[in-house]
């Protein structure tokens, strides 16, 4: 598949993403769409791991290219585990203070 | 049409299809399950593309895990319906306007990117994405970054306990 | 010698600044030692000069380079000749009488503003000296706007008095208008000569054009018009009689409005090479002399009678230098300075007896109660009505002979403004010392003759002003040419030619006698009398009340500039550049109040304005040549 394909669609859902965080109130909605924008940058990445070893294949080079992208993705799925804890621990205690997710409850930040 | 494209077609319209109906969804408890499908069509394309590893470690932390840890969430907080107030129209159009533009930025950027002009993914083959080869790259030189995410883990998890704790 | 040289201005301008800067702590006697001791010193070094140069002729000093630029060059340098000689004699010499008799007239003052009143004469001195020292242009004109300066902190010495302060103001603009011709008459001179100095330009003005020359000169004149008072610039100088009299005398009779006479006269190498010039300068004295003389028949106030006598005195003075007399028009300065002087001092006294009043319709008689004062008015009324062989007589004479030289017209009219003279200094007399006593009882108690150090003066100007012209007496009558041979290096001498010389002189001597003693009646019959209204109708009318010239110059030039100054401050300054900063400041205001409600608090619109940001920063980052191209099309 041209690599383009994969791009586009990665940044659709990457967009998709960026439209929930924007337009969506509940945080923990917000939350997911985050995870979303995550997951398209994988795929892209895993994408790009591929491409990586076809031109290495084509050009007779290093047979094991590519391996760093998918590491990398690895990497980044410890990460977002580690932001959800903590992420989800904080809306937690957001809604036990004010009893409600909704982030223009936060405004409390110009005061 | 081989095997391959229709299984890649598929997979985006049903990856797309159910990010919009993440957003869509008025119920949380929906839009998580919609998640859900979004991560299998995500790790549908891993296979596709030969990384196997990935395709299940997807699985397993992000649709096993992180979506039950927020389905624990949203049922702490007992947020089944939607008492969402309607959110000013106006920044939701602004919202999806921006959303567009971001796309069309990275949709043109990378149309006219010189380095991915006439490059493939390749399908299917390819030993890279196999879990020894990964395996053997990660300890090998890769160690470091490894152990490290394990003090990540640990200080994520006395974060997320001394948020957490009610007192 | 030229050691000293330097010692004469700097004595006056030690007293300026011991007077200034401590005059609250001195007494007051001190501060009259010092004021007239230094200008008594100046006139001891002047003295020893003046043996100098009349042996050696004059010289040159340099001191240090004032202003050095490529191109040209304008050192710090006094040049002390014959001509600057005569002009430092009289300015300390008459100065230093000034000064002794300002010790005993300013008595009443506090000691802080008797000491202000001594620097203030001072400085005038210093800078009167800095003007005939200077070698060249530039340094004269430092010392003619010093001296442009102390006139006008001097009449408005008294400065509680509104009228006064208005008085000084308007001395100080018109010479400042006066000071416009002067300066570009230097820019001129700098351009064509590369040079002010006044020995190279002198030296290369043949090869001037004429045109030059004339405009040069012309430019010049409008700076002496200012300075000493001709049409159009005269009507400073009877306001000018606000201040306290010494300052009349030393300022406004004897020595800054004769700085125009010397810049005329040291430019006589300039002046000789432009008819026209020449023909200006003769016609606006002449016609001062005759205006002013009209409007001094018909004053009240006997400070003002003088003033315009005086602006009648420096029109002859001007016709003589127009005429190409040069030396006359510097002896007729020197005559004029005794008698003038002598004159002012005398109505001070007069004033002082009469307790502050300066009207004559209030004086008369008062020969009997002040005789010294009175004698000496009455010799100085000689000598400027031109009495056979007072100083005035003589140089008089010598003004209306070189003028009949040039041209019978204007002599005939110079010899009215003569008679004219005689009529009003006689009216004049008349009406303060004689007759009967016209004002109140007691004021009539309150007369009595001023202390010594008022008359002193008056009694060494007096002699001065009798046989002061002894020294230019014509040969007719025996005397050596001995000022015009003097000045002779530095400025033509005036020569009298041909045999019919002497027999105008004798028609002068019997014309002045005849006309004298037909003057003498006729105003002893009109003035010397016990009741004189002071008013006037119809034709005096309008003598008595200047010409109306006043009122002229009210309505063309200071009412529309009035009225353009308030329009600026009302308009211009306040609702345009105000409004502009202000404005500034307001909108500074209000931008931010709008700029504050971004911060909502929200955090959609914060991620909001991440993910714009993020767009356009993509843009620019991938546009970036077209961008550069696109802004360097614009600056």
């Amino acid at each position: 598949m041209p690599i383009q394909y994969y791009i586009a669609l990665a940044s659709c859902l990457f967009c998709i993403g960026v439209v929930g965080v924007l337009t969506r109130r509940n945080a923990i909605i917000i939350f997911m769409c985050i995870e979303l924008m995550l997951n398209a940058a994988n795929l892209l990445l895993v994408a790009f791991s591929k491409m990586e070893y076809a031109t290495a294949i084509a050009n007779k080079t290093n047979l094991t290219a590519g391996t760093d992208a998918q590491l990398f993705v690895f990497f980044i799925m410890v990460v977002a585990a580690a932001e959800v804890s903590v992420g989800l621990a904080i809306i937690v205690m957001m809604y036990r203070n004010i009893h409600s997710v909704d982030v223009n409850f936060l405004n409390r930040l110009k005061h | 049409m081989s095997i391959d494209e229709i299984l890649f077609w598929f997979l985006s319209a049903l990856a797309l299809f159910s990010a919009i109906m993440v957003l869509l969804s008025k119920n949380p408890v929906h839009s998580v399950l919609w998640l859900i499908v979004v991560f299998f069509a995500i790790s549908g394309h891993y296979l596709l593309l030969n990384a196997q590893f990935l395709a299940i470690v997807n699985i397993i932390v992000y649709a096993g895990a992180i979506m039950v840890l927020f389905l624990f969430v949203i049922m702490l907080i007992n947020l089944n319906t939607e008492t969402e107030r309607q959110q000013n129209i106006w920044m939701k159009f602004f919202g999806v306007i921006s959303g567009g533009l971001l796309l069309w930025i990275f949709i043109s950027a990378s149309r006219s990117a010189y380095d991915v002009a006439n490059k493939t993914a390749m399908l299917k083959e390819g030993d890279v994405g196999l879990i020894q080869n990964l395996g053997k790259v990660l300890f090998n030189e890769y160690a470091l970054p490894f152990e490290i995410s394990s003090i990540l883990f640990l200080s994520a998890m006395v974060g997320a306990v001394v948020i957490g704790k009610k007192d | 010698m030229n050691d000293l040289i330097y010692l004469v201005p700097l004595f006056p301008l030690i007293g300026f600044l011991i007077n200034g800067l401590f005059r609250k702590p001195l007494s007051k006697s001190a501060i009259s030692v010092i004021g007239s001791g230094v200008i008594l010193l100046s006139f001891i070094v002047s003295i020893i000069l003046f043996f100098d140069i009349k042996e050696h002729g004059g010289t040159i000093v340099n001191y240090y380079n004032f202003i050095n630029v490529e191109g040209f060059k304008i050192p710090f340098a006094f040049q002390i000749d014959q001509l600057s000689i005569i002009f430092l004699l009289i300015i300390t010499g008459v100065g230093f009488l000034i000064h002794l008799y300002s010790t005993s007239y300013m008595h009443e003052e506090s000691t802080d503003h008797f000491g202000r009143y001594f620097s203030y004469l001072n400085l005038f001195v210093f800078s009167m000296l800095l003007l005939v020292m200077g070698a060249n242009y530039v340094i004269m004109f430092i010392g003619w706007e010093g001296v442009g300066l102390c006139s006008y902190l001097l009449i408005g010495y008294w400065f509680k008095n509104d009228s006064y302060n208005y008085a000084a103001k308007k001395a100080f603009v018109m010479n400042r208008i006066g000071d416009v011709g002067f300066l570009l008459a230097i820019f001129w001179i700098l351009k064509d000569f590369g040079t002010a100095n006044y020995t190279e330009v002198f030296a290369k003005a043949s090869t001037l054009p004429v045109s030059d020359a004339t405009a040069i000169t012309l430019l010049l004149f409008v700076g002496a018009v200012g300075k000493s008072a001709q049409i159009p610039l005269y009507t400073w100088l009877p306001d000018a009689m606000a201040g306290p009299t010494p300052v009349s005398a030393l300022i406004h009779a004897a020595t800054m409005v004769t700085a125009g006479i010397y810049m005329i006269a040291r430019s006589n190498v300039l002046y000789s090479l432009s008819h026209i010039s020449q023909d200006v300068v003769a016609i606006i004295g002449l016609a001062t002399a005759v205006l002013a003389a009209t409007i001094a028949l018909y004053q009240n106030d006997i400070k003002k009678v003088l003033a315009y006598s005086t602006v009648s005195q420096l029109g002859f003075m001007f016709l003589a230098l127009g005429v190409g007399a040069y030396t006359t028009g510097v002896f007729h300065v020197m005559t004029h300075a005794f008698f003038k002087a002598l004159l002012f001092l005398g109505a001070g006294s007069v004033i002082h007896a009469m307790g502050g009043e300066q009207d004559i319709t209030k004086m008369g008689g008062l020969s009997k109660k002040l005789p010294v004062t009175s004698w000496t008015f009455i010799i100085g009324v000689l000598a400027i009505s031109g009495f056979p062989f007072t100083s005035g007589f003589i140089s008089k004479d010598e003004i209306l002979m070189a003028t009949y030289a040039y041209s019978p017209l204007l002599f005939w009219f110079a010899v009215f403004a003569a008679i004219l003279t005689a009529i009003y200094m006689f009216r004049l007399m008349m009406l303060v010392f004689f007759g009967g006593f016209r004002g109140t009882h007691e004021q009539a108690h309150h007369l009595h003759e001023s202390p010594s150090a008022l008359l002193i003066p008056l009694i060494v100007l007096a002699v001065l002003s009798l046989i002061g012209g002894f020294i230019q007496l014509p040969e007719v009558y025996g005397g050596h040419d001995f000022l015009n041979q003097f000045l002779a290096p530095v400025v033509p001498a005036v020569t009298h030619e041909g045999a019919g010389v002497a027999t105008k002189d004798y028609y002068m001597l019997g014309g002045t006698i005849v006309g004298l003693i037909i003057i003498f009646a006729a105003t002893r019959k009109f003035f010397a009398v016990s009741q004189f209204e002071g008013r006037y109708t119809g034709f005096k009318k309008i003598l008595a009340d200047k010409w109306y010239i006043d009122e002229l110059y009210d309505t063309i030039i200071v009412k529309p500039l009035n009225s353009l100054a308030g329009f600026l401050k009302s308009v211009v300054e306040k609702s345009g550049i105000d409004a502009v900063v202000n404005g500034t400041g307001r909108f500074v205001n209000y931008s931010s109040r709008q700029i504050r409600l971004l911060q909502s608090g929200q955090v959609g619109n914060y991620i909001l304005f991440m993910v714009l940001s993020i767009t356009v920063l993509f843009l620019v980052f991938w546009n970036q040549e077209i961008i550069v191209q696109f802004l360097q099309k614009i600056f």
